[in-house]
């Protein structure tokens, strides 16, 4: 069977199943996104909060996630979920052996060490945040709340973009290492591809080039998210940030 | 707390430390030299040479480590060309691929980390080495090379950082170094935390002596420019 073939679409083709493993690696990578963005947002707040024992236990979390390797980490989140929910079930009377979906496992893990990575982006984006402006609010009045919602927000997360592009590239490809949990995305796909066709050097440069389309289709998402945020800047700022 | 296992846990994890240390210090050595090439033909000037590099770079950051390193362990095997050339007793064993493809995929960001550091060298210096006749390897041993790699060192270290936990994905490719070992020991024991947290703080442990060594030696790269002592600074 030729090469074109077995890429294809047809009947012995492995071309919508890479497809589809693609779609999954997007979804793991976003989810992962999301989660960290949350964790990301507390663990910044903690280290700005100006409280020295949030402040360490901020720092406690970056220098963790930040200093182990990935791989460590994901084995801990699917192999310690799954006893830790084996042993939540046992205590409500089930008995047997409760896994962790791999796609929870997965995204959860990527999602914790994207947290850290998140945390310092929003940190340096919070500091970039002119003096000025946070006192000028205060001085009309405004509340915390509002100056939070109407000031820090917009200007966090327009300053942010950059910083989270870096950091949805390194989750794109951290996603690869969910592969081990038996979680089909682009990884584990290339490499089922590859066992049962034996065509490892195809399918490994095949998914290898499908990570590339994604890592350069979401730059120019990125580029473009950041052009738009700053279009009502005046374009020396924008050099300057 | 069972402190007869952690004890004989990290006894264990230990033992795989050298593969670990190993698998780092040769691709950091043979990824810094093949970045040295890649960052030259970059800033070569001839459009073939920096067209290379560009791909090269766009390669090797653009995909995950793991398919980079499954791509050789397991695809170059199925060439004859390879498997019947002399160079197949080393492409066969797990440590040699490891090294290679962990060398090759931290050349391409240390090649970018290194161009930023010689685009920091102001022109300046450069026309003033020019100006007393320096020229060729001088100019580059002497002004350029210096400079840039005070002004790469911290992206570079942040790299170097990197690599150490990178080198955790050998285990998939079968060599046993300390992530690998954990591995196994979590699925013989089914003790996840305890054997994770010793293999964490391993790692821990390496990546603050790695900081703390680069530090020193931004340090006393830095020492003449009036720089704070990394002691004085924390």
């Amino acid at each position: 069977m030729t090469g074109l073939q077995l890429l294809g679409f047809g009947q012995n083709g492995w071309g919508a199943w890479l497809l589809v493993a693609a779609l999954m690696t997007l979804a793991v990578t976003a989810t992962a996104l999301a989660i960290g963005a949350v964790l990301g947002a507390l663990v910044a707040s903690a280290r700005l909060s100006g409280s020295r024992t949030l402040s360490f236990f901020g720092h406690v979390y970056t220098t963790i996630f930040r200093g182990v390797p990935e791989l460590l980490i994901i084995y801990l989140i699917y192999f310690g979920g799954a006893s830790g929910l084996t042993a939540i079930a046992q205590s409500m009377g089930y008995d047997g052996f409760f896994g962790m979906p791999s796609f929870v496992a997965g995204s959860l893990a990527v999602g914790i060490i994207s947290g850290a990575y998140q945390a310092e982006v929003f940190r340096g984006a919070y500091q970039a945040i002119p003096k000025g402006e946070l006192e000028a609010a205060a001085a009309i009045g405004m509340s915390r709340a509002l100056r939070f919602r109407r000031i820090i927000i917009p200007q966090v997360l327009r300053l942010a973009i950059p910083g989270l592009g870096n950091v949805w590239q390194l989750s794109l490809k951290d996603s690869a290492l969910v592969s081990v949990t038996g979680l089909v995305e682009l990884m584990r796909a290339s490499q089922v591809a590859a066992g049962s066709t034996r065509q490892y050097f195809m399918f490994y440069i095949v998914g290898g080039a499908l990570y590339l389309v994604l890592t350069s289709l979401s730059d120019r998402v990125f580029n473009g998210a950041e052009r738009k945020a700053n279009r009502s800047m005046p374009s020396a700022a924008i050099g300057k940030v | 707390m069972d402190f007869a296992f952690l004890s004989s846990t990290m006894v264990t994890l230990i033992k795989a430390v050298p593969t670990s240390l190993m698998l780092f210090s040769l691709s950091i050595f043979f990824g810094g030299l093949l970045a040295l090439v890649i960052v030259a033909m970059r800033v070569s000037g001839n459009p073939f040479l920096a067209g290379f590099a560009k791909g090269y770079i766009f390669v090797f950051r653009g995909s995950p480590l793991l398919i980079q390193m499954f791509l050789i362990f397991y695809g170059l095997g199925q060439f004859g060309v390879i498997r019947y050339s002399f160079l197949w007793p080393f492409l066969r064993e797990p440590v040699v691929c490891a090294v290679l493809s962990l060398a090759l995929c931290t050349a391409g960001y240390t090649a970018e980390i290194f161009r930023g550091g010689i685009r920091a060298v102001s022109p300046k210096e450069i026309e003033a080495a020019r100006s007393v006749g320096m020229s060729g390897f001088l100019l580059v041993r002497r002004i350029i090379a210096p400079i840039a790699f005070r002004h790469a060192l911290p992206a570079y270290s942040t790299e170097i950082v990197l690599m150490m936990k990178s080198t955790a994905l050998a285990s998939l490719v079968t060599v046993w170094e300390v992530t690998g070992v954990a591995q196994r020991l979590i699925s013989q024991t089914y003790r996840t935390m305890e054997v994770f947290l010793c293999a964490a703080l391993i790692y821990l442990v390496l990546n603050f002596v790695i900081l703390q060594a680069l530090n020193l030696l931004e340090y006393s790269l830095s020492r003449h420019r009036g720089a704070i002592p990394p002691a004085l600074k924390a």
